[in-house]
Formats: structure tokens, sequence, C-alpha cells
């Protein structure tokens, strides 16, 4: 078992190799091959992080499976996971097969197709789980290559501006990242993450070009890794980049986009900044609770003003990560559990959300809110699944969404009473999304006739549906299934970080 | 001078003596398979001194160290250069025979140039260091006209002569100055008489001018004008040719003539480089962006790529050094991937070289558009393929070295530079169908290809072990 992180990590890209070399030719056989054999790639990755589950122990706090092997110039690849990582991995190994299922479909480019998802869930995994900040900065921008070729490729009419607008800008947001981790390291004089936990940098404010910069260097750095993060999460004023993506994208481009990578930006604020840069963390949190409220009360006010459906979607995502950086920023045990319980039910969530517009659109062609309306008498399932997710998404009692918001807003409540207040007025407006888009599309009386033979969920769909909606119950019901993996190791963060600013 | 002295330049002599020979043999057979026999046994005779060369042992003082000198400094460049001018040589193989230009006298006046490089590389006193040069640059202005009919390639050739020869004129000018500040042309001399009596103003002037003829071998800005031109055109296998061998040879002659002769003058011509690799960077990067030449595109891309190798020389540290080292193996291994994918640019036999005709080529080839995307990604930098590496070492040796402002340039140029890779990526994959290439590419150029593909994706192990001795070298070089 002692290669068994590395294992769940290259495992999808070894499927991918496999299907690069040795499936030849391009007809419905091959096709159904090269989806077959991810499907069962991905599906035994998934099994591979159950083991993950039995060997990790939850009542320690620190890194666990840890594998470390020399790398070029004094770099190590060293990779492990704590409380806070393991939900996202298994968020990201349960959601790929779903991802293969969904795009069953797909006839064009089909085995390109499925290298790309394949190496980008090793990357997605790698980002995760490694423990060296220059492997970590290696598969964070990595996973720009297989994803500007998805949404290029598989894309929309506008993919071509979108990728490239995906691409460059979470580029320019990374390059600073890059930067201070070189400084980190010529500081520290390491790239292990856990040292670079316990290791003070200075903090002492000085002058730059008559400025006074409080924090000091802390403060620059926390500002490189924020604008990554930022971009990458995306908050408010960052996110511009999302919507064009995600409506160009495919469906399965979309799902993953939304479930997985979005998480990356939170993970990253609880990895680096949180436990690197706890003073400027402390400086920067109005900051911080600012413009998470904007985020928040702007993109859902924005969210109601669309006319496709999977724009106002990728809106209520920004508004809900919004909620999650609130969480990580209110720095106490509550808010950190709720922003890591609200990724993981956002992005199951989200996922849901989006196949469901992947399976209008998959028939009708279009994501226009205006031209479906009365689905409810032609697709009763699919009234039933829309309305469910909808809710959950909103955050109904009894769904996880409900369990991520109210943490951390409880968090943030502790910290922060008014940014608490205005944000849960963002709950208020997610209903009205919400509740108008499910009345336009679901309800009322079929007025376009090109939807009268539109056809309800058939049974690949409602398999991919089914595990969704049994973990959003579950995990609204039973929220203890996530927290008592994650509160070890946030409780850890939380005391350390007491300790380093006192 | 023993017998032992004149091994030390085997290799050389070994090139002159087979040079002269085929020549004269060429003169007598003036047979299409002669000149094959030629292109052939050029191209063994390179792989033979590449190999004698890195057999030479490093200790043994003779007594022409002072003006010739084989550490490993001069090794390590000289394999490079000799490994990449084979594999071009016989990339160009299949490109010169369909243009009509597959005579004798190109490998010829390749193996002119290499050996000047060689020499030029070796050499300890600047004497020897500008014969050097002028044999590498008499034999490139040639060759840059090689198609002489042409009106585009003669153009070149002109133009890279007269710049050529202002840019040997400034640097003879910046070595009289020396010489007449030092009384002395050989670099250490140049370098203890600075350590012990400081520097005089004519030797600053001289240092100028000389990186002066020096950024316009490498094509730094502001001495690149050339370069796009001299670039578009020269046939395709020269551009391959220009784009590699001769940055190499630039960028090993100024590294040594800056640490061995200027060393202890550091921090007067820090600047001088610096100013040239910021201009570069954001020059190869933003300039690029309008063209529709993949041979401009390519000449502004080595513009940019000289400019991150100028950041890891600023650096003036042994860290800098062994970046830019890797940097260059690096370059010369994407810019050889690319090139035999330009080379093999063809519709209905006649070579193509806009970008545009690379429309959806991924339905002409999938493999081939998958390692010339895999090529350009690495170009642009992107982890984890080699190329980020290159960039990566480059950046670290920067901020260690206090420059940290470089590096943000050099990463703002590079998120730049990587739009218009991107739009090559982009046109072959997801373009609109229109009149698609149809060359047939070779299964040794396909090997070329794909090897310098897969080389950047597993450079990601270990960067193919070359990191430990990138910093003996440099050690080499700094001590």
């Amino acid at each position: 078992m002692d290669y068994l992180l590395s294992l769940v990590i290259f495992f999808p890209s070894f499927g991918a190799i496999i299907l690069g070399i040795f499936l030849r030719g391009e007809n419905i056989e091959s096709n159904k091959n090269a989806k077959l054999l991810s499907l069962v790639t991905t599906f035994a990755t998934f099994i591979f992080s159950l083991f993950v589950i039995y060997n990790f122990n939850s009542d320690e706090s620190g890194f666990q499976l840890v594998e470390e092997y020399e790398w070029l110039m004094g770099l190590t690849y060293k990779v492990g996971i704590d409380g806070i990582s393991l939900p996202l991995v298994i968020l990201t190994t349960i959601t790929m097969p779903i991802v293969i299922i969904s795009s069953w479909k797909i006839e064009n480019k089909v085995k390109e197709y499925m290298i790309c998802f394949l190496l980008l869930e090793t990357l997605i995994l790698g980002v995760f789980c490694s423990l060296d900040i220059v492997l970590f900065y290696l598969f964070f921008e990595s996973g720009l290559i297989p994803m500007f070729l998805i949404i290029g490729i598989w894309g929309g009419n506008n993919r071509i501006y979108a990728a490239f607008k995906f691409f460059l800008y979470t580029l320019l947001g990374s390059i600073l990242m890059l930067f201070a981790i070189i400084y980190m390291w010529t500081v520290s004089g390491t790239t292990d993450v856990p040292s670079l936990m316990s290791f003070n940098f200075n903090s002492s404010g000085f002058s730059l070009f008559g400025y006074s910069i409080k924090g000091g260097i802390q403060s620059l750095l926390w500002v490189a890794f924020f604008v990554s993060f930022a971009v990458k999460l995306p908050m408010w004023p960052f996110h511009t980049w999302l919507p064009d993506a995600h409506v160009q994208a495919p469906t399965g481009g979309s799902v993953v986009l939304a479930a997985i990578l979005l998480k990356m930006g939170g993970y990253g604020f609880l990895r680096f900044s949180l436990p690197m840069f706890p003073d400027a963390s402390i400086l920067f949190q109005n900051f911080i609770f600012v413009i998470s409220i904007i985020g928040i009360i702007y993109t859902s006010l924005v969210a109601m003003m669309q006319t496709d459906i999977k724009k106002l979607i990728a809106y209520s995502s920004v508004a809900h990560m919004g909620f999650v950086t609130l969480g990580i920023f209110s720095m106490n045990q509550q808010g950190i559990d709720g922003a890591i319980f609200q990724m993981i039910s956002h992005g199951i969530i989200s996922a849901a959300l989006f196949l469901l517009v992947g399976v209008v659109y998959d028939r009708m062609h279009t994501r226009e809110i205006k031209f479906y309306g009365g689905l409810v008498s032609r697709m009763p399932n699919y009234a039933l699944f829309f309305i469910f997710f909808t809710m959950a998404n909103v955050g109904l009692p009894g769904t996880s969404g409900f369990v991520g918001e109210f943490l951390a807003l409880l968090g943030a409540f502790q910290v922060n009473k008014l940014a608490s207040i205005i944000a849960c007025f963002g709950i208020v407006l997610s209903a009205c999304y919400a509740l108008w888009l499910s009345r336009t599309v679901i309800f009322g009386t079929i007025t376009n006739s090109r939807l009268l033979k539109i056809t309800d969920l058939d049974g690949r769909e409602k398999l991919f549906f089914f595990p969704l909606i049994v973990l959003t119950l579950v995990l609204g019901v039973l929220p203890f299934l996530i927290l008592e993996i994650s509160s070890n190791s946030v409780g850890l963060l939380v005391s350390n970080f007491v300790g380093n600013t006192e | 001078m023993n017998i032992s002295d004149i091994l030390i330049l085997g290799p050389e002599i070994l090139l002159i003596i087979y040079a002269l020979m085929s020549i004269l043999f060429a003169s007598f057979f003036k047979h299409e398979s002669s000149n094959h026999f030629i292109f052939n046994s050029t191209i063994l005779m390179f792989l033979i001194s590449a190999l004698i060369i890195y057999l030479t042992p490093l200790e043994g003082e003779s007594n022409i160290e002072s003006i010739f000198i084989r550490d490993s400094f001069s090794k390590f460049f000289q394999v490079l250069i000799l490994l990449s001018v084979s594999c071009l040589l016989f990339m160009s193989k299949k490109y010169l025979k369909k243009n009509d230009l597959f005579k004798f006298e190109y490998p010829i006046l390749i193996l002119f140039s290499t050996l000047g490089m060689m020499i030029m590389i070796s050499s300890k006193n600047f004497l020897l260091l500008y014969l050097g040069l002028e044999i590498q640059s008499l034999s490139l202005y040639v060759i840059s006209s090689f198609r002489r009919e042409n009106l585009k390639s003669t153009e070149a050739g002109l133009k890279y002569f007269i710049l050529g020869s202002l840019s040997s004129g400034l640097m003879l000018f910046g070595i009289s100055l020396i010489y007449g500040s030092t009384g002395s042309i050989n670099f250490e001399l140049i370098s203890s008489l600075i350590t012990s009596k400081g520097f005089y103003p004519g030797i600053i002037a001289g240092l100028v001018f000389l990186i002066s003829g020096f950024a316009f071998k490498a094509s730094a800005v502001p001495f690149h004008m050339w370069t796009p031109d001299v670039y578009e055109g020269s046939p395709t296998p020269v551009t391959a040719f220009f784009a590699t061998v001769p940055k190499i040879a630039a960028v090993a002659v100024l590294l040594r003539v800056l640490f061995d002769c200027f060393g202890p003058l550091l921090e007067s011509w820090q600047q001088v480089i610096i100013l040239i690799s910021v201009l570069s960077m954001l020059l190869g990067s933003i300039a690029a962006i309008g063209q529709d030449n993949i041979k401009r595109l390519m000449a502004y891309s080595s513009i940019g790529h000289i400019g991150f190798v100028l950041i890891g020389i600023a650096s003036g540290t042994d860290k800098g050094l062994s970046a830019v080292l890797i940097y260059i193996v690096l370059y010369v291994i994407m810019n050889i991937g690319v090139f035999v994918f330009i080379l093999n640019m063809e519709r209905n036999g006649v070579a193509v070289t806009s970008i545009n005709s690379l429309n959806m080529y991924n339905e002409v080839s999938k493999g081939q558009t998958l390692f010339l995307t895999i090529l350009l990604f690495s170009l642009a930098g992107i982890p984890p393929l080699a190329g980020f590496f290159g960039k990566f070492f480059i950046f670290n040796a920067a901020i260690n070295a206090g420059l940290s402002w470089l590096a943000i340039i050099g990463g703002i140029s590079s998120v730049i530079a990587a739009f218009y890779y991107l739009r090559i990526v982009y046109l072959m994959y997801f373009g609109m169908v229109s009149d698609p290439l149809n060359g047939k590419m070779p299964t040794s150029h396909w090997l070329i290809l794909s090897g310098s593909a897969i080389l950047m994706l597993i450079g990601i192990i270990n960067l193919y072990g070359l990191e430990g001795p990138s910093f003996i070298v440099a050690k080499s070089l700094l001590n």
C-alpha cells in the first residue's frame, strides 16, 4: 500500500496512454471501446480511492499516506493527504465516471476526448495530493492544456474566444504564484509544504516607492497566491472567464469545471494562504469578506437576468463560491468546515445541474430559457430531478447545500456579523433565480411546438443522476460523513493559525 | 608546441582536412550520388568529432591553453552543436532535393560554419575568437542566399551580409579598444588586469561594442532587424539551421567572453544585458502575434527565447549559468522538432509557410498535430512539458540573484507569447476546413518530430540528467 496515492493519481493517465497507443481507427466499435475503457479506468480509480479512505485515519490531523522521492534540483515528488484534501479527492474520483457516462453520446473525436478527460483527472488529483509546492504548481497549471482543448474542440459556437480567454486569464493569474513560490523557496530553502507551513515568513512592514506595505513580504506573497486562486475559484471581480468557458464548453467539460476545477482555488486558500501567510490573511480578512459579499449579491442579481440556462448556473456557481471564501476567511472551525462541505456539496449539485442542462441541450440544441416551458408534462422524471437539484442549489434544509452554507455563515457570523447578515440575503436571491428558472423551464404549458416531441430521461441518464441524488440527500442528513474526515485537520489548521498570529 | 598540443585540436583538424578533401572529391565526381556521399559522410564526420570531443579528457595542461582550450564548457557546447547540426543536415536532404538545391556545397558550407563556431567557443583569445566568428559568418552569408535565382533568398543573404559585417566591424572596434586599454588580447590576462587595476573607460566602451556584436549574432533586440527577413527569405533548412546552431554558438561565446574575460566587471555589463533581455522578451512576444508566416513567427519566437537566456546570463551566478545551458538544450530540441514539421509543410509539392494553411491539420495527420501541439505548448512554457522547466530554472536563478522584477517581465511576456503558440494549436484543432496541406512526411522525419515531442514529455522525470552536468559546466566557467 506504499504506492496507493500515486496509483490513484496516475491510474487515469495510464488509461489515457493505453487509449492513445493501442486504440486505432475511428468507427463505432472503436469509439465504444474508448468510452468503455475510460469508464473502467475512472471507475477503477474510484475503487482505489475507496482504499484510500479505508487506509485513512481520521483521528490523525497531519498528512497521511505520504510518499516522497527525489526529483530535480532538490525538489521532491511528495504526495500525501489530510482531512482537507481527502474529500476533494473523493469528489474527483466520483465525478469522473459520471462525466464519462454523460459523454456517451459524443461522436466527434471520441478517443481524444476521453484522453483529455483522463489526463485531466490525473492532474486534478495531483493538485489535491501534492505536498511539494512546485509539484503542486506543476499539476495546477498543467490542467490548462486539456481544458483548453476540451473547450476548443468540443465546445459551442464561440468556443475559440472562450478557450483563449480561459487559458490566458488563468495563466496570467498563476504566473504570479510561480514567482511567489520561487521566492518562498529562496527564502526558506525548502519546497516541502509541511515545512513551509511552519516557516515564518517575514511580516514586518516596509515601504516601496513611498507606499508603506503592511504585513511586508507576507502580504505580497499572499496577494500573488490570492490572484491565482481568485481567478481559479473564481471570485468577483476575477470571474468573467467562467461564464464564457461554461457556456462554450461541452457538458462534460462544464461538469468538471464546476464540480472540481473551481475547488482548486478554495483548496489553495486552505492549503497555502491561511497556514503559510497567517498575518497577511488577517490583514486581508475584511477585504475578502467585502469582495465575497459583493460576489454573492452581484452575481446572484446577474444570474437573475440571464437568458441562457448554463450562464445562469455559472453565475450561481460564482455566488456559491462566495460562501466558500467567506467560510475560509472566517478562520474558525465552523467556517472552514463549512467551506469544505460547501465545496463538496456544490461539486455534486452543480455537476447535476450542468448535466440537467446537457440533457435538454442534447435534445433541442439550445439553452435559451425562453425556448423551454412546460417540460413537466413531457418529461416528468426530468422535472423531478430538476426541481430537486435547484432546491438543493438554493440550500434547502435536508439537502447538502444547506449544511455548507449554514456552517460557513455561522463561522463568518462569529467574526463579522454584518458580513454574515448581508451574505444571508444571497440565499434569498438564489431562491429567486432558481425558482424563476424552474417555473419558466419546467412548469407552465408548452407553447413551443418543437418541445412536443421531447423525450424523458432514458436509463443511462437516470444512471448518472442516481448517485448524485443519493449523495445530496445523504450528505444533507448525515453531514458528519465529511465533517468527521475534515474536522481534525481543520482543527490543526485553526490552532496553528491562532498560534502563529499571536 | 609538442604533439599533445596538436592532439587537442584533433576534431578541428579532422574536420578541416575532411572539408578540403571533399571539395576536391566533389569537383571530380559531379554526380548526384557523390552529393549523397558527401552529405552522409559529413554527418558521419560531425558525429565522429562529437564523439572525440566527448571522450577527450579534461586534464592535461598544454602550451596552447592560452589560446585554445577544451574545458568542460566548450565540450558541452561543441557536442551540442555537432549533434544538432548533424540532425539538421539529415533533415534538410528531402527539402533540398525537392527544391533543386541538393548540391555538395551545402554540407561543406555548413561544415565550415560549424568549424568556425567550434573554434569560437574554444578560443581564449580575441584574435582566435574573431577568426572563428568570421569563418562562421562568411559561410552563413553564402548559405542564406543558397537559392541563388530566388529574389527573397538573395535579399536575405545580402541583408545578412551587410548587417553582419557591420556587427563584425563593431566587434573588431571593441576588441581594439580593449587591446588599447589593456595591451592584451588574452582573456585571462585581461581579467587579471581588471581585477588588479580596476577598469579603464576604454574597456567599458570596448565591452559595449563587443556585446552589440554578439547581440547581433544572437539576434537580440535592438540588433534583431535582420532575423525575420533572413528567416523568411532563406530556404527552410537554412532557417532551421539559423534558428538553432548559430544561436548556441553566440550564447556560448557571449558567456565565455563575459565570464572568462570580464567576470570582474559583472556589475557594468549586467545592466546592458538586462536591457537587451527585457527588450528581446517583449518584442519577441508582441511582434509575433501579427505574423502569418510561420518562419517569421519562429524568428520572433527565437528573439523572445534569447531574451529568456539573457536573464540567466544577467543573474551572473552558477545557478543562472546552468539554467542557461539547460534552456539552450531544450530550445534546440524544440526548434528541431518544429522545423522538421515546417520542412514538410507543402501543398501539391510546393512548400507553404502560411500559418493559415494549417487549418484543421488534425484531419490530415493526427500524430503530427499532436506532436507539434506538445512542442508548441513546450515552447510556450506550459507545465508539465520540459519547456516549463527551462523557464522555471531561469526565473529561479533571477529571483535568487535579486532580479525578481526581471523575472516578472519574463513571466508576463511568456503569457503574451503563449497566445501565438496557442493560435497555431487552435488552427490545427479547431479551425475551419480549407485547402489542406498534403505533404508526405518521411518516416525518419516523423521519428525526429515524435522524438523531440516525447523528449519534452519525459523531461519532467529528471530533465535527462542534465542538471548535474550543467552545474559542473557552469562552475567551471565561473572559476
